[in-house]
């Protein structure tokens, strides 16, 4: 039967191996949880959840699986002795409590009335998949004690609701559906790492001095090393305004998360598209304007793109020149995004908007292709696809074929090309 | 030694499943990793099971720079070095330089002992899969002096995580799970009445509500937790503030005092700020 649900688990989507299956056997075998349904509950989530994301999976192929299983425990517990029963419910019952039994007619009675309860249920659901008085209608219920519901035999446990606790799915907002946080975007963002020594060496290589000292005939011969730091470069380039204003809090986050994780990080703004320019503080965003020819010139193709935008406008604003809402643009959006894509190989584009609602838009459908499909949804697991796509070796475009290694990229950009390239600077350690 | 069994303490109070998460990994000696919202007491845990059990409890915290091998041991090769150019007699014997981690001490605990792996998660992305073989068979081997440390008794591991990294599958398999979910109301006045016994029942109903209501704001960036509702409960006591000052038509106009102890963040501040005076105008 146990192994059915273990198959059943692996249908839900709950990864479970047989390792852990074997260790919940051998808990049950080593009695740990004994005679309660909530116990095994428990027992098995702790054994083969590990991710409480999975846990309302769990919980929902748990309820389908035992659906009626607890009459087991139901038909134990109804050949027990009152007494039993009686000194078991002392014991749970605050003072308060135990008054409020007082008031539904005492012990007696209430307990007569389970019996009779319990042996009635038992003829009239024989397949039922409840317990019995569960949703309160009665006054008796497996789960917690509380005035409308008296717990039988599990032990001292504090749920006062009659609902069965995995019936209560109380871990559905966990599913998947993690909140984005910095902190997420941050474990997200950290993957495109790349570690590289640069700068002053003024660390010691433990390695390097002895096999250096062992050559020199055992006298000391030190060696330094610079310390290993993130290399690898980011220009995020954000659409702001219009309709983005629904996504500001988003971008904000993920702009908070790149801010820190990344020592090569700079940032511009477009509205809509990019066009021939592009602004660093927005409230100045007519004044001080950053050709795009510029910052292709500046940056180096080994910096990663990305765009954050939803890509929702009218199709004109990419396709046609003078199509932007706000200026006159010489050069169509395509043109300005080609030459971006063939300079900054490794490109993505973040969309805000549900995925869903892409097909509907055509705009988003112009940049994905131009894009060469690089565009991904603006969460968790779409910021993981995209930077598996920026972390990969052979960009999609088909451009020259350099295959350096990553930890070589540091010395790709030509130091002191341009005005904002980062200074070597030998002293900031 | 089997018959003793952790159901929380006098000091902390533990749910059932965490009760029972803790026996399961007791009884079978697999680690148990904790995760939950920060100040539910993952850490906490760990010293009251070592208290209970009464077992020597061992703590290992782990940083952005640990290494999986500085649980074990590591080689002091820099003395070593010096005590050669020095000559000192010391250096043929390699083991003199071999610094024990803290792994090996709780292996070595003359008694079954609780090791406390805190905040795993800080740890490099391959932190835990250096591990795999030494949770699993407790035991690891010195290569400086070829020689195989076996636990004397498989000591109790609880591993707490705040979910800042994904832990490997391999890791995950070999340990028992519990997420601490955030105590309900009822747990929460338990947790309170242990830590402040004497505490005037309307203050703690009052703080209470205040407390709840605070976490159910939304668009908070860090809800304030079971360690922060105790501070701020030791900051009330302290000021002897009144518990008709924390009413909840009251709380509403106006931030609950002290409030600093519970939200740790401008913006957050800043949030509640601007909430109680769009309600003070609506009125």
């Amino acid at each position: 039967m146990l192994v059915r649900f273990f198959l059943e688990l692996r249908a839900g989507g709950v990864p479970v191996t047989l390792p852990e299956f074997l260790v919940l056997l051998a808990a049950l075998e080593s009695k740990v949880a004994w005679l309660s349904a909530e116990d095994f509950y428990y027992l098995a989530r702790t054994c083969l959840v590990k991710d409480e994301r999975h846990y309302d999976r769990f919980d929902r192929v748990f309820a389908e699986h035992f659906k009626g299983a607890e009459k087991l425990f139901q038909a134990f517990v109804a050949t027990l002795p009152a007494e039993w029963l009686k000194a078991m419910a002392e014991r749970i019952l605050s003072e308060e409590e135990k008054q409020k039994v007082q008031s539904l007619g005492g012990w007696e009675k209430l307990l007569e009335a389970l019996r009779q309860r319990l042996a009635e249920q038992k003829s009239r659901h024989e397949g039922g998949s409840k317990w019995i008085g569960t949703g309160g209608t009665s006054p008796f219920g497996a789960q917690g004690y509380n005035p409308e519901g008296v717990r039988i035999g599990q032990g001292a446990s504090r749920h006062r609701r009659a609902v069965k606790v995995w019936d209560r799915r109380e871990f559905r907002n966990l599913d998947d559906s993690l909140e984005l946080g910095t902190r997420n975007f941050k474990m997200g963002l950290r993957r495109l790492r790349r570690f590289a020594r640069e700068g002053a060496a003024d660390q010691l290589d433990l390695d390097g001095t002895i096999s250096a000292t062992a050559r020199n005939a055992g006298w000391l011969d030190l060696k330094l090393v610079a310390e290993r730091r993130n290399a690898v470069k980011v220009l995020l380039l954000v659409d702001i305004g219009g309709s983005m204003d629904d996504h500001v809090r988003i971008c904000d986050e993920l702009f908070s998360a790149a801010k820190s994780e990344f020592r090569h990080f700079e940032h511009f703004y477009f509205h809509n598209f990019p066009y021939e320019s592009l602004w660093k503080d927005n409230r100045r965003r007519h004044a001080e304007r950053l050709a795009t020819h510029q910052l292709i010139r500046t940056y180096g193709p080994d910096y990663r793109l990305i765009f954050v935008g939803d890509a929702t406008m009218s199709p004109y604003e990419i396709t046609m020149p003078g199509g932007s809402v706000e200026h006159w643009n010489e050069e169509a959006g395509t043109v300005w995004m080609q030459r971006l894509t063939a300079h900054f190989r490794h490109a993505v584009w973040l969309n805000p908007e549900p995925v869903q609602r892409w097909d509907y838009t055509l705009s988003i459908g112009i940049t994905r292709e131009l894009l060469g499909g690089r565009m991904f949804p603006l969460t968790l697991e779409g910021l993981d696809r995209a930077i598996t796509e920026l972390r990969r070796r052979s960009p999609a475009t088909p451009a020259s074929a350099e295959a350096a290694p990553g930890d070589a990229e540091a010395g790709d950009l030509p130091r002191g090309g341009g005005p904002f390239s980062p200074s070597p600077s030998p002293g900031a350690a | 030694m089997t018959d003793s069994r952790f159901a929380g303490s006098d000091r902390y109070i533990a749910t059932p499943e965490l009760a029972l998460a803790v026996n399961a990994a007791v009884t079978l000696a697999r680690p148990l990793l904790i995760k939950g919202e920060p100040g539910t007491g993952k850490t906490q845990l760990a010293e009251e099971v070592a208290a209970v059990l009464k077992r020597p409890l061992y703590e290992w915290h782990i940083k952005s720079t640990s290494k999986a091998q500085q649980g074990l041991y590591e080689y002091d090769a820099v003395s070593r070095l010096r005590d050669s150019q020095l000559g000192d007699a010391r250096v043929h014997d390699i083991g003199n330089y071999i610094v024990r981690g803290k792994l090996w001490e709780a292996f070595e605990s003359q008694a079954q002992p609780v090791l406390l792996i805190d905040e795993i998660d800080k740890a490099d992305i391959e932190f835990p899969n250096d591990l795999l073989r030494e949770l699993d068979r407790m035991e690891f081997y010195v290569y400086e002096t070829r020689e195989l440390v076996k636990a004397r008794h498989r000591p109790i591991i609880l591993i707490t995580s705040n979910n800042e990294k994904e832990l490997p599958d391999a890791f995950l398999r070999r340990c028992f799970f519990h997420y601490i979910r955030f105590p309900d109301e009822e747990t929460m006045r338990r947790i309170v009445d242990v830590h402040f016994p004497g505490l005037k029942r309307e203050l703690l109903a009052e703080a209470l509500a205040s407390f709840f209501r605070l976490r159910e704001v939304p668009g908070l960036k860090k809800k304030p937790s079971t360690s922060e509702l105790l501070d701020w409960i030791k900051l009330l006591v302290a000021e002897d503030i009144p518990p008709e000052a924390l009413r909840a038509d009251e709380s509403k106009k106006s931030l609950p005092p002290l409030y600093g102890a519970l939200l740790k963040n401008e913006q957050d501040m800043h949030l509640v700020e601007q909430l109680v005076f769009l309600s003070r105008r609506a009125r």
